[in-house]
């Protein structure tokens, strides 16, 4: 009864703030103004425009989840094979952005590429060509990439740090290369990481619509522009409800694919 | 004897100021099961490494069949080890861990297969092909480790305290396995330990290490019977060490006692450590023993009674199969041949190691 009755804030805020609100996305996606229940709302995501739109999303999401990756798998690396004293020092200067606000930075980032700004302002000061950056998928990329890369970072850190460095030397002692170790005993082994700063990366940069319209000016649109103009221009709730459950399809899938490895990873798939 | 396969030269190393090994200078015969022994901090298994080629020595070289090895990768090195805690690959399979290091080489899927089944036949494990290695219990992971190892067919096998988390009846049996598998395959074991009895049990060749130095080498009988200096009579078995002064050849004074021995050569009237084993205490009637005393405390053991007799001011500690219960007024007899002679540590180094162990 005592757990129970600690258990109910919990609750409470459960239902108020994440069951209803879910069950209102579902009710306004499949129905009509009128209350009627309808697909359109779904299907509406066939239309060029928003196929277009999630297409894109879809498309830079991977891309800047490739990017980090790639720039995060090697930082771990080396961060786990520095001194305690000396990684602790560079995990917290990576984690020290995170402690500024998330528009902040991007708008920061904003005042940097802007055709005005401080990059083409160096350029033209060596007179250089000015370069056209703001507004282009590419910033959007960098946005998502520079925002996010902890995400990737950490989680890959900790599961590389869990690793027994016996098991390396035992993969080095039976004739195995640096590669090969990498390849057939680190990166296995790390995958849970690599698997969750994945979806830590790719779900927000799916569903992100502030650094679009930070860095993409209203050029560019993702799918996450598309629903919140849905909900506060168009005040369109039941399209932009519809179109929210699709983009949780694909969310759900990302989801799916993680439990699946992380499984895996604790070994209890036999 | 045969040939040094494996040959330490003047090692030195040290972390930050810590010097771990000191001008080390060690072989290692074909076909030998050597262990190297001594308390946490030694320097055994830092040893161990640098043969693994897992540590680079600040100075020396390490030779092997010969061949100076000392820059060596441990990957391009013709010897496996055998970690502490099994380090086996927890994402594959015990097949495909034992198989790791065969695919490395290129073997054959034919010949890769044989050989699993050779490896787990050979630490009878038959059937656990795709088990996965969480499945497994200590002792069955640490023979998966073994399988793994010596299916390279290495020259030389290291193992670093392999049997260090098993507990005492799985630890016994493993060490019987262990000398058959020696036997059965022919090659040279490098056993790391901290067990004196896992030492005394399984080696041809004991080496005792403490602070970065050897000790003494030699035979788990030499080195039980004839230890060369207090650590090492210390550190190997239960002993009493006593300060004595060497009266004349085979004639000792221990606590204003005479006892014969069989040790000549010390000169006359030189200070000594005496080492007299538990076992080797014999208690008789007290006009019969050489000193009397009082027994001040027994336990039983199983095999025999440990008991504390205090004579002359110092407390002989005694095993014995026969009972003297507490306050029983006893004779000690020691057997001449029972009683150790050792010199006095000279240097303060040795010094600092007796008084340290």
């Amino acid at each position: 009864m005592r757990k129970k009755l600690l258990a109910a804030p919990y609750t409470v805020w459960s239902v108020a703030f994440i069951l209803i609100p879910l069950a209102m996305v579902f009710y306004y996606g499949l129905t009509d103004e009128t209350g009627a229940f309808t697909l359109e709302n779904i299907a509406a995501i066939a239309t060029a425009e928003h196929s277009k739109a999630l297409w894109l999303s879809l498309l830079l999401s991977l891309i800047s989840t490739i990017i980090c990756f790639f720039l995060a798998y090697p930082l771990a690396m080396i961060l786990c094979r520095m001194q305690v004293n000396q990684h602790k020092f560079i995990v917290f200067i990576f984690i020290l952005p995170m402690w500024m606000n998330f528009l902040l930075r991007t708008l920061a980032w904003q005042t940097l590429l802007e055709k005005s700004g401080v990059i083409n302002n160096i350029l033209s000061f060596f007179h250089l060509p000015t370069q056209n950056l703001i507004n282009t998928p590419g910033a959007i990329v960098l946005g998502m990439v520079y925002n996010f890369l902890p995400f990737m970072i950490l989680p890959i850190y900790n599961s590389l740090t869990k690793i027994d460095p016996n098991v390396i030397n035992a993969a080095h002692d039976l004739g195995a290369n640096n590669f090969q170790t990498l390849l057939k005993i680190i990166f296995p082994l790390s995958l849970p990481g690599v698997v969750s700063g994945i979806t830590m990366v790719f779900v927000p940069s799916l569903t992100t619509f502030a650094i679009s319209t930070m860095l993409g000016g209203s050029k560019i649109l993702l799918i996450g522009n598309v629903i919140e103009q849905e909900f506060t221009q168009a005040s369109n709730w039941h399209l932009g409800s519809g179109l929210s459950i699709v983009l949780m399809i694909f969310i759900i899938l990302n989801m799916v694919l993680n439990t699946a490895f992380d499984k895996e990873g604790e070994g209890n798939v036999i | 004897m045969s040939t040094k396969l494996i040959d330490l030269q003047h090692i030195t190393k040290s972390y930050d100021s810590n010097v771990i090994l000191d001008d080390m200078n060690l072989y290692i015969r074909e076909n030998e099961f050597l262990t190297l022994l001594g308390p946490s901090g030694c320097g055994k298994t830092t040893t161990l490494r640098i043969i693994g080629g897992f540590e680079k020595p600040d100075s020396g070289v390490v030779l092997f069949d010969g061949k100076d090895i000392t820059n060596l990768p441990p990957n391009k090195r013709q010897l496996n080890t055998v970690f502490q805690k099994y380090a086996l690959f927890t994402h594959m399979t015990i097949a495909e861990n034992i198989a790791f290091g065969l695919k490395i080489k290129g073997k054959s899927k034919s010949y890769i297969q044989d050989k699993i089944k050779y490896a787990l036949k050979l630490v009878n494990l038959d059937g656990f092909e795709n088990r996965m290695p969480d499945s497994l219990s200590g002792g069955q992971q640490q023979r998966i480790a073994i399988a793994r190892a010596i299916v390279n067919e290495p020259k030389v096998l290291l193992l670093d305290e392999p049997l260090g988390a098993l507990d005492l009846k799985l630890r016994q049996d493993m060490q019987y396995e262990l000398i058959r598998l020696k036997n059965e395959l022919g090659i040279t074991f490098i056993y790391v330990t901290h067990d004196q009895e896992e030492a005394l049990t399984m080696s041809d060749t004991i080496v005792v290490m403490n602070q970065g130095y050897i000790q003494q080498i030699g035979t788990p009988e030499k080195i039980y019977n004839e230890p060369e200096n207090a650590f090492v009579a210390d550190f190997i078995g239960d002993s009493n060490i006593i300060d004595g002064i060497m009266v004349q050849d085979e004639l000792v004074e221990i606590l204003g006692a005479k006892f014969a021995c069989v040790d000549k050569g010390f000169g006359s009237n030189k200070p000594v450590d005496v080492v007299i084993r538990p076992e080797d205490v014999d208690l008789v009637k007290p006009e019969e023993g050489t000193i009397q005393g009082v027994v001040t405390h027994i336990i039983f053991k199983g095999v025999h009674y440990e008991m504390e007799v205090s004579a002359n001011g110092y407390d002989w500690l005694v095993q014995s199969t026969d009972m003297f219960p507490v306050g029983t007024k006893v004779g000690i007899k020691i057997d001449p041949f029972d009683i150790q002679i050792m010199n006095k540590p000279e240097s303060e180094d040795e010094e600092a190691i007796a008084i340290d162990a």
